[in-house]
């Protein structure tokens, strides 16, 4: 580095260590300006593809009539609540049809301290059928499906400390307060870590289910209670959903026309990820107005570099002409300046990454107490390049006015008084 | 011209726009030269011109007319940015409240001068806070210094770039007369061991008196005073 150069950055870290409390706060305000525009951009993008591609290891869920997006939240998210139930015989009718290479039934309705308790049977956890998505039991085995037996998510392991071993008294609905059933069931399994819902969730036997104190079977409109020992007819039984994977897409596009424009009794939300995206899409005018508070406040970060360093100009008059009188040139006077501006905009770019990753693990622990989702605290998305680099563009382009200041001024005006 | 003088002024003059929308003549200097070595003081009232005239001798200001050459080159043809460079290299100013930077060190104020000159020279920057008795306070700020101590710091700065010629402009104006007298003998020292001519402009008598020649600004403009000397 020329002896210039090497002066014109001693000149720079000197301002801005002598006026110090106006570039943290610049810096600062920047920062925050910064992240937020990253993380509304980074992190809405990143939930946007996990919630709607890595979610779920299935294609479509078949449910009620009623809404895709409420089948898709209770059944794959395990939110709200179920549009309600269809008969067994519709979940065996779907099971056969050609192409559907899974079909799983879905009971719901109970849960346990807060996390809910799906029904199913054991080829949940069979990769053969469900492929590299397939949730995979860490410790212990599998349910047997003739015993009450209950196989744990990780999450739900992670925060309530249960282990294989352990029994575990389901409560009747979804909140966390609901009435304890009778039945004692024993913890076999504990899965490995999915990131998706269903690291959230406990799984029993679908026939538990059926089983559980309190629940009424109205699979043909007749309410019918399950008695001990007594064989539960298929007319009776009933579903909350059944999650599906296909051969092929054409099969999706096959059932969709069946079962929601021809059909009456029944919705097939497909694929799953269209409809986590069109969730999203109502969702984001959200988005636009955090991003657009956002830009604001980063145009703010901006205008307080230009306005710090204006003010200071005033201060700074009889410096620069004692600068120009050592030998330093005006434009050596602007690019130190814009150099100040620069490094102020830098500093904030880089307070600015430091805010979005905390903001991204602060939203990543409250997706994945809520969803089961995790984000990636190593995700890249363009604007974590674009956003630090346009902030530090932009703080120079702020130091050029308060630059052309310095330019300006007249060394004789501003050195020693007149004789 | 004779070689041997590093500044020659020639029918220089300079004014400025007066609020009454004529103009008002500030400097008229019909000839001055000084030889290389040579130590002068300038003097005359206030309001005569003294401090233009050093800034256009440091092409700081460009005079209306006239030609000012320093170390062989008339800088009032030179363009700005040359005239920078030119100064950078070539004049040391010591200013009559110092003016040093108060975010720099001592060490760093005297560096500086010689960055802008294109070389930094912080072992010569050091060696002369050292000659000046400055070697324990290198990395004191200005405000941590005694008025004395900071005066020393800008003779120092005006000679980090060994120029040939060093102007002061009333170099001992804010110092009490025991400070006032080794300013001046230390100025005055450091440009003969530096081999740099010096023009000291004071309307202070006792200074001035201590100088073998003086140049009145009042008579520089009458071509029967000769220009030069008193």
């Amino acid at each position: 580095m020329s002896a210039r150069k090497f002066g014109l950055f001693l000149l720079a870290r000197r301002s801005l260590r002598q006026h110090a409390l106006s570039t943290v706060v610049t810096s600062l305000s920047l920062a925050l300006a910064c992240g937020l525009v990253m993380a509304v951009l980074a992190i809405s993008a990143q939930s946007r593809a996990a919630f709607a591609l890595e979610s779920t290891p299935f294609d479509a869920v078949l449910g009620a009539r009623g809404s895709q997006v409420q089948l898709v939240l209770n059944s794959v998210f395990h939110l709200e609540t179920s549009p309600g139930n269809l008969p067994w015989a519709r979940y065996l009718e779907i099971a056969a049809r050609p192409g559907v290479r899974a079909a799983l039934p879905y009971a719901v309705g109970d849960s346990w301290r807060g996390f809910r308790i799906v029904g199913t049977d054991e080829r949940m956890f069979d990769p053969r059928l469900l492929g590299p998505k397939t949730p995979r039991v860490a410790s212990g085995r599998v349910f047997d499906p003739t015993l009450r037996e209950i196989v744990v998510g990780s999450f739900v392991a992670q925060r309530t400390g249960v282990r294989v071993g352990d029994e575990i008294h389901p409560s009747h609905g979804v909140g966390e307060h609901g009435a304890e059933h009778d039945e004692d069931y024993v913890v076999v399994g504990v899965l490995a870590a999915t990131n998706t819902p269903l690291d959230r969730c406990l799984w029993i036997p679908i026939e538990g289910m059926f089983r559980m104190q309190g629940h009424v079977l109205r699979g043909d409109g007749a309410e019918f209670h399950a008695e001990p020992d007594q064989a539960i007819p298929d007319e009776n039984k009933e579903v909350s959903a059944v999650l599906l994977a296909f051969e092929s897409p054409q099969v999706g596009l096959e059932l969709d026309r069946a079962i929601n424009k021809d059909g009456r009794d029944a919705t097939l939300a497909w694929p799953i990820a269209r409809v986590v995206a069109e969730l999203f899409d109502k969702l984001g005018w959200m988005n636009r107005v955090l991003g657009l508070v956002a830009y604001l406040t980063m145009l703010v970060g901006a205008a307080s570099i230009l306005a710090s360093l204006y003010d200071a100009m005033h201060q700074r008059r009889r410096e620069f002409a004692i600068l120009r009188a050592l030998g330093a040139r005006r434009g050596q006077l602007f690019a130190t300046i814009v150099l100040e501006a620069t490094s102020i905009a830098t500093l904030g770019a880089l307070g600015g990454v430091a805010v979005y990753l905390g903001i991204l693990a602060t939203a990543r622990e409250i997706v994945r107490a809520q969803t089961g989702v995790v984000l990636e605290l190593s995700y890249f998305h363009p604007a974590l390049l674009a956003v630090p680099l346009a902030s530090i563009a932009l703080g120079a382009v702020c130091g050029v006015i308060p630059a052309w200041k310095a330019y300006r001024v007249e060394v004789a005006e501003h050195l020693a008084p007149a004789s | 011209m004779s070689t041997a003088n590093v500044l020659v002024l020639r029918g220089v003059r300079k004014g400025f726009a007066s609020p009454d929308g004529g103009r008002v003549e500030v400097v008229d200097v019909e000839a001055l030269e000084l030889a290389a070595g040579e130590q002068a003081a300038l003097r005359g009232s206030s309001g005569t011109g003294k401090t233009t005239l050093l800034h256009m001798i440091a092409g700081l200001v460009r005079p209306d007319a006239g030609s000012i050459w320093v170390a062989g080159h008339d800088i009032a043809r030179l363009s700005e940015v040359e005239r920078d460079a030119w100064r950078a290299r070539h004049i040391g100013y010591v200013f009559q409240s110092f003016h040093l930077l108060q975010a720099f060190t001592a060490l760093e104020n005297v560096a500086l001068a010689s960055m802008f000159a294109g070389r930094a020279q912080v072992e010569r920057a050091r060696e002369l806070l050292e000659r000046v008795g400055l070697g324990a306070r290198l990395e004191y700020l200005p405000r941590k210094l005694s008025i004395g101590q900071q005066q020393r710091v800008a003779v120092a700065r005006a000679l980090v770039n060994r120029p040939s010629l060093v102007l002061a402009d009333e170099p001992t104006g804010n110092l009490d007369r025991s400070n006032a007298d080794a300013a001046l003998a230390l100025i005055r020292e450091a440009c003969r061991e530096s081999g740099a001519a010096l023009l000291v402009v004071s309307h202070d008598e006792r200074i001035v008196e201590r100088f073998e020649r003086v140049l009145d600004l009042g008579h520089l403009a009458r071509p029967s005073a000769g220009g030069v000397g008193a």
